[in-house]
């Protein structure tokens, strides 16, 4: 039990998904021109991560290791299909604010970069835990970045005002250069909040996190 | 809208990285030097060009018939992996010195959303065939531009002092921002 509350608390800070490992920074970078687009966002990444997750540790003693690959790719598709059949049904508004980026789960290096690293190598429960907890960080990191965009942007927070009356919105945030600033903004401060925490428990500052393809080991184990 | 006016917007106008959010982790990833970055773009023209056709022709004459459209979404990863797959091997095999040039990179490719990304949007936008291989190489080209651009800029950048905090990605993310502010002035280029 102890060790299922801790697999699912690591994603909320120690692994946080965009900030800490810079894994998935599309659907973060595109989704997160106001909060609720990034609630959405992160809702239907939690329900493909945990199940993925899931289904992945249930048969990773029965794929053999040289298609697992494949078979990680056509789990995690089925589910994206699933929740776009889902959206479609109950949140077509939404779906159609996201845009191409809900197909595009499936190729979300986190849901890869999870069943490679974790869900292929653990039992169920804990698997499980791990999917909630980094689809968990995951949303909440689009909502926070939605929410600042948002709020600069439109002077709004999920659809309301919240800036002082005659507010002039910084109309820039809400374009694509504002989602490349702030996301390079929040990664920095970061960095900080890194260095701060190894320095006052006396230890060397730990390097900056590195994004690309070698970040996410799925992607280099094709072969 | 005619081909011409698709193929300059394509590249400039909405620039699939600066402007659609597309293929972001290997342009952060892959352009710390000018020869990784060509390299990489390369394949990326090459793979985003062979599964437009190869989706295009499944969506139209597979999917839409038989009533399985709903099945886009994995019937086109499947195949973008396949076809990586395929590729890396008949390369290897027929054009070695190809394979030396870009076999490291292919397959990273298969989860580029880059890729997946355009053939869906073709899809969406309902473009015909010879439409759709346009637009597949101009959004690939326009990848390489960016990722070029990029490259050019990080390897001035490693001589430059940085705050230590914003070492690495995040400098490069503030620099993709000005850049994809420089690219929003293209937006006049088109009707």
């Amino acid at each position: 039990m102890q060790q299922i509350i801790k697999e699912f608390t690591k994603g909320l800070w120690q692994e946080l998904p965009p900030f800490r490992l810079v894994l998935g920074l599309c659907p973060t970078l595109a989704v997160t021109k106001t909060a609720s687009n990034g609630l959405g966002m992160g809702l239907a990444v939690i329900f493909v991560l945990a199940l993925s997750n899931m289904i992945i540790s249930m048969v990773r003693n029965i794929i053999p290791k040289k298609v697992r690959i494949a078979c990680f790719i056509a789990i995690s598709a089925s589910l994206v299909v699933a929740v776009e059949l889902l959206m479609q049904a109950y949140a077509y508004p939404l779906y159609q604010q996201l845009g191409i980026f809900v197909p595009l789960i499936v190729v979300n290096c986190i849901i890869l970069g999870r069943a490679e690293a974790f869900a292929a190598k653990n039992p169920v429960s804990l698997s499980l835990a791990d999917g909630l907890g980094i689809g968990l960080g995951f949303t909440l990191s689009l909502v926070f970045l939605g929410g600042i965009r948002e709020l600069f942007g439109t002077g709004m927070l999920f659809g309301t005002q919240v800036m002082w009356q005659g507010y002039q919105p910084f109309g820039i945030m809400v374009e694509a250069p504002g989602a490349f600033i702030c996301l390079g903004l929040t990664l920095a401060a970061m960095n900080v909040i890194n260095t701060w925490q190894a320095r006052r428990k006396g230890l060397e500052a730990p390097e900056n996190p590195q994004s690309g393809c070698a970040a996410c080991r799925a992607c280099a184990g094709i072969k | 809208m005619d081909v011409f006016e698709i193929f300059i917007s394509a590249i400039f106008v909405n620039n699939i990285v600066l402007a659609q959010y597309l293929g972001n982790c290997p342009y952060l990833g892959c352009s710390r030097e000018k020869g990784v970055a060509l390299g990489m773009g390369a394949a990326v023209v090459f793979v985003i060009i062979m599964a437009t056709l190869c989706t295009w022709l499944i969506q139209y004459h597979v999917l839409v018939p038989f009533d399985l459209a709903y099945l886009q979404t994995i019937v086109f990863i499947l195949v973008i992996a396949g076809l990586v797959q395929f590729v890396e091997m008949f390369l290897k095999k027929m054009v070695p010195p190809l394979y030396a040039a870009l076999g490291i990179f292919l397959p990273l490719i298969t989860t580029n959303c880059a890729v997946m990304g355009v053939t869906i949007l073709v899809q969406r936008e309902e473009y015909d065939l010879m439409t759709s291989l346009t637009y597949g190489l101009a959004s690939s080209l326009g990848f390489v531009l960016a990722l070029l651009l990029m490259a050019g800029i990080r390897e001035r950048l490693d001589t430059a002092r940085v705050p230590k905090a914003m070492i690495g990605t995040p400098i490069a993310l503030i620099m993709a921002g000005l850049m994809s502010l420089a690219f929003m002035a293209f937006k006049g280029m088109t009707s």
